[in-house]
């Protein structure tokens, strides 16, 4: 539904502030009497806590008061930001508020803590042998979820699993061991399926783990005034977190006063907040004072989340013409110290619909070890998934002599594609709502250059070889049946209220441009509302998974539409006729028939005030949730309200897609990688905020090239501590790091299930750019040269001087 | 008692002006003390409560350790002078190119905005069990955690490892030994010593605490380039995971004066494969009177890894090294891709 605001640039109203460097993230806040907290740390990766000496701390001036795991509500097993029994190095175990971080920190070396050590393990496969060491007392690996629990965090049992001594025998060198799964699922003929192939491999593929580390770290500041807690925290998703932070600090959601106008940057670390934010929280009721919380970027590394890391194992069937037959993956996922992650569900499920195996079976086994905790991150699941199958692509186009394109394009889904094994709420297999995949290959061919570039792929100039290489990203991109609230007032402006988080997308505030675009309203005569859940936000959906700007867009939509016929009913009422007779545009409610009868918004915002009940809020629907309710009623009275639930049909299940083509000259003396050139074509629905479009597209890309070429985590596997704790190790991509040549398009194809035709982009980008970039090196220096990421010189330039891989075949966290 | 890396504890902070006021405060607190160039090393000891001076001594207050001058066809450049200042100066482009280069491939720009030359050549290794804290040999301790059969030490040392196999990351180091460049120290009794480059740094073996000659209450001043190797045939290379803010996998400096079809004299150093930069004599030696061509190359990169004992994770550098030793004699074919 491209319009007057839909698919325009616009400057969101934030920018200058960013600009400026005006805007205020949870760090910049202060309040009379603050305190500052600093944490204390465990030295070792799995330990029990016997005793606490903080008489020498408690007597030093200024120290204020000290928070313990002891002071927290139980969160029934699941992870509390303070710990008795830590499970990774780096966990915090108490916390200091004093007068000053000098003297918090001062008063920390004074306290002895008597931790008694626990067998720990870092690698998922060290566990799994026969005899291995357990990360929690409880087991090793979280089960399957029960029946039911398809979502990728489905609650799951913690297990003890251990393979046999035959398991590790049975797999060759480098190759990943499958001993007996915990999850599975399959459809079709397997074998069957690779009875007919003309070419089958089985390849083993290491995927790292990488820390998230936005450049805000997850710092908090809390106060409490009259019971109620305020807290200044960083979040993606700013209506659920207040929530989260109930639930963790264990007062009533509607005790908590969440601000959060701007983040800097989540990437899934920050989905519901951090629970971290406990800490500032707690200790600001224990010491009667506000509490600031500074994290720093060595503590963000170690409580800052991580991607879960997988060795995958993928036997794959291809026709002579490159179609796949069958497809059996195996997952060994390391989850971390908590969780569970349900990355490696995600991941088998984006391999069956960006590949469309007609037979498949997914395999899984979700281990738990002393590392850092995981989450969420960008294109959790289906980005590993692109490191995993990609290879293995790449090699079967080679050995059948196909363009690497074409083998993609004609394993792609189509429209309404199936997807995964047979739900069994349905007896069908899950369908997507639209793919439009081969236009966005066939799109960025042509764009890139695809065939010249091609052309002089594997020619050596000197030291430098080049290669071109393609991936397509996929990941799940919208939910529905969130909520929507506006308020049209006297001063004829319309007042939209957002609970999205302000991460960086623009999704904040795209949303109410929807409302722009269905009530005619010009631009800057809408304000947005967000960032402070004392500003009465609709409940809305967590910004993870892609979700948002399908969600909010339909949400908005709905809510418009809900003002929109409001104002019709208020003319017919007021003027005569059927609502029907008038129409909405200029800022004015006519008859169409006769366009100079009917009401200004601003005549008509009074007279739904006049009127009541539902026309200004004091009746609501039935359907929307406590949250928006309690909003509405706070709002009700100031004007034409729209108020609604998302409640449009959507029939299937909504994925975006990414495809992604990189150009990259290695040098094989070196091993060294340029990224030369890069593109990018996005199959997400219609284009609401084109410049923020392209840029979600090219700063995910950038992850995935970053996962590609050198971010990693790195464990000491004897000590079991974290080595990457700064920038610097762990190697997020810089600035300089991204290609002279980078472009991004978009299809702008309108998805059918949802009345704007937006889908998500935050995610699919990630595993294109990541896949992309490992397969332009693939085919500059060889298929076989490796089968782990990061792609470093080291590997490369180990591989072509022995002819063979020498890379750490399955170690994990190197 | 617990640990914390953060933040920075309190010290006594001086800005003295002259070199003189200088060594007087690190006379007075004395193992206390700390000498601050750019901070780009020190504020990580810091902020990080492993170190913990008294005192810190602030030389960037010191107007005359700051500038480059021309001296008799050579330059005299202040150890304060930072690198990028370093990168945009004329004289520098003209004869050391090589310097540039080198500066100009250290960490970030914003970095660089603030790194001293001085500060370059004298900073601590980053080995980063080391620089965590552990308790290792360097750090007085009896044990290296980067040397046993699981460390993760891919950055680590291939040669003259002694205990600790740590590696110099200064990227201006093998510049500076190409260039002859000499070292100029004020000694704590106040006299001045001048060394050449190549002895400026100091392996395990020799003190297995310090990464440089410079003892308690010496200060660095100032580093005179020679016009020896101005304008030479210059090759700086170094290999690294990520274009910006990274220390080099293995980095490579070499000056050439060729007589004709053969190399006259040569001097080559490389980084990033032993506790500190090292000068390849054998390499320069091999190579005189040959031509630079890939002949020469391939027998002086072979002669150059002669010795090499990598770790678990660090055989690629003995590659590394030699390709890099090779480039630095015969050079790259550079590609010429159409776009």
């Amino acid at each position: 539904m491209a319009g007057k605001y839909i698919g325009q640039n616009y400057i969101p109203p934030d920018h200058v502030a960013k600009v400026m460097g005006r805007a205020r993230y949870a760090e910049d806040f202060r309040a009379d009497g603050m305190l500052f907290t600093k944490l204390l740390l465990s030295p070792m990766p799995h330990a029990r806590v016997r005793s606490i000496d903080t008489s020498a701390a408690l007597a030093m001036p200024g120290v204020k008061a000290i928070l313990t795991a002891d002071d927290l509500p139980d969160l029934e097993g699941a992870e509390r930001a303070l710990t008795n029994e830590p499970r990774y190095a780096g966990e915090p175990i108490l916390a200091v508020a004093a007068v000053d971080e000098l003297t918090a920190a001062a008063a920390i070396e004074l306290i002895r803590v008597d931790l008694e050590p626990l067998p720990f393990v870092t690698d998922s496969l060290e566990s799994l042998r026969p005899g291995g060491p357990n990360a929690r007392l409880e087991g090793n690996a979280w089960g399957a979820p029960p029946p039911g629990g398809q979502g990728p965090a489905a609650p799951a049992p913690l297990e003890t699993i251990k393979w046999t001594a035959e398991d590790f025998a049975a797999a060759a060198p480098g190759q990943l061991p499958m001993g007996r799964p915990l999850e599975e699922w399959s459809y079709g003929d397997l074998d069957a399926g690779f009875a007919s192939a003309a070419l089958v491999l089985d390849e083993t593929f290491v995927v790292q783990s990488t820390g998230h580390h936005p450049m805000e770290t997850r710092s908090a500041m809390a106060y409490w005034q009259n019971g109620k807690l305020f807290i200044h925290a960083s979040t993606q998703s700013v209506a659920q977190t207040r929530g989260s932070i109930a639930r963790w600090v264990g007062i009533e959601p509607a005790n908590v006063n969440l601000i959060c106008e701007y983040t800097g940057g989540g990437f899934g670390s920050k989905g519901a907040g951090a629970v971290s934010s406990a800490i500032p929280a707690m200790l600001s009721r224990k010491a009667n004072a506000p509490v600031m919380m500074r994290i720093t970027r060595e503590e963000e590394s170690y409580i800052g989340r991580a991607r879960t890391n997988m060795t995958g194992r993928a036997k794959i069937g291809f026709a002579t013409d490159g179609r796949i037959t069958a497809l059996d993956l195996f997952i060994v996922q390391d989850t971390g110290a908590y969780g569970p992650l349900g990355d490696h569900r995600s991941a088998g499920l984006a391999t069956s619909l960006t590949y469309q195996p007609p037979a498949m079976r997914w395999r899984a086994v979700n281990v738990i070890t002393n590392t850092p905790p995981r989450s969420q991150q960008r294109s959790p699941g289906p980005m590993q998934a692109n490191g995993i199958i990609e290879p293995v692509v790449t090699k079967a186009a080679k050995q059948l002599g196909l363009d690497q394109v074409q083998i993609r394009r004609m394993n792609s889904p189509e429209g309404r594609a199936e997807f995964g094994p047979v739900l069994p709420a349905t007896g069908r297999r899950n369908r997507v709502t639209s793919a439009f995949v081969k236009d966005a290959l066939d799109r960025g061919a042509a764009l890139f250059n695809w065939d010249a570039k091609k052309a002089r792929a594997g020619r050596r100039q000197g030291s430098k070889v080049r290669g071109v290489g393609v991936a397509v990203g996929p990941h799940g991109a919208g939910s529905i049946g969130f909520d929507s609230l506006m308020t049209i007032r006297p001063d004829g402006r319309l007042y939209v209220q957002s609970g999205v988080g302000n991460l960086g997308t623009h999704s904040v505030i795209d949303l109410a441009r929807v409302a722009a675009e269905v009530l005619d309203m010009p631009w800057e005569k809408v304000e947005v509302t967000w960032g402070d859940t004392g500003k009465h936000l609709p409940w809305t959906c967590l910004s993870v998974g892609s979700q948002t700007t399908h969600a909010m867009t339909r949400a908005n939509h709905a809510g418009a539409m809900d003002a929109r016929r409001k104002l019709q009913d208020i003319a017919a009422r007021d003027l005569g006729g059927r609502p029907d007779d008038y129409d909405v545009r200029g800022e004015r409610v006519y008859q169409r028939s006769s366009p100079g009868r009917g009401l200004s918004f601003a005549q008509a915002a009074a007279r739904a005030i006049a009127l009541g009940g539902r026309y200004d809020g004091h009746e609501l629907p039935e359907d929307i949730n406590a949250m928006t309710r309690e909003s509405a009623t706070r709002l009700a009275g100031l004007g034409l309200m729209g108020v609604a639930k998302d409640t449009y049909p959507r029939v299937g299940a909504t994925y975006s897609f990414v495809a992604g083509f990189a150009e990259v000259e290695v040098d094989v003396e070196t091993g060294g990688v340029t990224l030369v050139d890069f593109l990018a074509v996005g199959d997400v629905g219609t284009i609401i905020n084109p410049r923020s479009l392209l840029a979600q597209i090219k700063g995910g890309c950038c992850l995935g090239i970053a996962h590609a070429l050198f971010q990693k985590s790195v464990v000491d596997p004897r000590y079991g501590i974290s080595l990457g704790d700064r920038f610097h190790y762990s190697k997020p991509l810089s600035i300089l790091d991204i290609p002279a040549r980078m472009d991004a398009h978009a299809l702008d194809m309108a998805d059918p299930e949802t009345p704007v035709g937006a889908r998500g982009v935050g995610e699919p980008p990630v595993g294109a750019g990541y896949g992309a970039v490992m397969n332009a090196i693939a085919d500059a220096v060889g298929e076989d040269v490796f089968r782990r990421s990061p792609v470093t010189a080291d590997i490369i330039l180990m591989s072509l001087e022995h002819g063979a891989r020498m890379h750490e075949p399955l170690r994990a966290h190197v | 008692m617990a640990v914390i890396r953060d933040p920075m504890p309190a010290f006594e902070f001086f800005q003295p002006t002259s070199v003189e006021d200088a060594q007087a405060l690190l006379r007075r607190y004395g193992a206390d003390a700390w000498v601050l160039a750019g901070g780009l090393d020190s504020l990580d000891w810091l902020k990080d409560r492993i170190k913990r001076p008294a005192a810190l001594v602030d030389l960037g207050t010191i107007p005359g350790l700051k500038g480059i001058r021309d001296v008799d066809g050579g330059l005299e450049i202040g150890a304060m002078t930072t690198l990028t200042d370093l990168v945009r100066h004329p004289l520098v482009r003209e004869r050391y190119s090589i310097l540039l280069e080198a500066a100009e491939a250290a960490a970030s720009p914003q970095i660089r905005n603030q790194g001293t030359i001085g500060g370059n050549v004298s900073q601590d290794t980053r080995c980063w069990y080391y620089r965590a804290g552990w308790p290792c040999y360097r750090a007085g301790g009896n044990i290296c955690y980067a040397d046993t059969p699981e460390s993760i030490n891919r950055e680590h040392a291939i040669l003259q490892a002694d205990r600790c196999v740590a590696v110099n990351p200064s990227d201006t180091a093998p510049a500076l030994i190409v260039l002859d460049a000499q070292m100029v120290i004020r000694t704590a009794g106040g006299t001045e010593r001048v060394v050449p480059a190549e002895d400026y740094f100091v392996g395990p073996g020799i003190d297995i605490t310090r990464m440089t000659i410079l003892e308690p209450g010496d200060l660095l001043t100032a580093i005179r380039l020679p016009a020896t190797w101005a304008g030479a045939t210059f090759y700086f290379e170094k290999v690294r995971d990520r274009q910006v803010w990274d220390f080099a996998l293995v980095s490579v400096a070499s000056a050439i004066i060729m007589n004709g079809s053969g190399i006259e004299r040569m001097r080559i150093a490389v980084n990033g494969v032993s506790a500190r930069p090292l000068r390849l004599q054998a390499v320069e030696t091999l190579v005189r009177g040959r031509a630079a061509d890939e002949m020469t190359a391939v027998a002086a990169g072979n002669l150059a890894i002669d010795g090499a004992q990598p770790l678990t994770f660090n055989a690629y550098k003995v590659p590394l090294m030699r390709n890099l030793v090779k480039r630095a004699i015969r050079g790259v074919e550079p590609a010429t891709w159409n776009s």
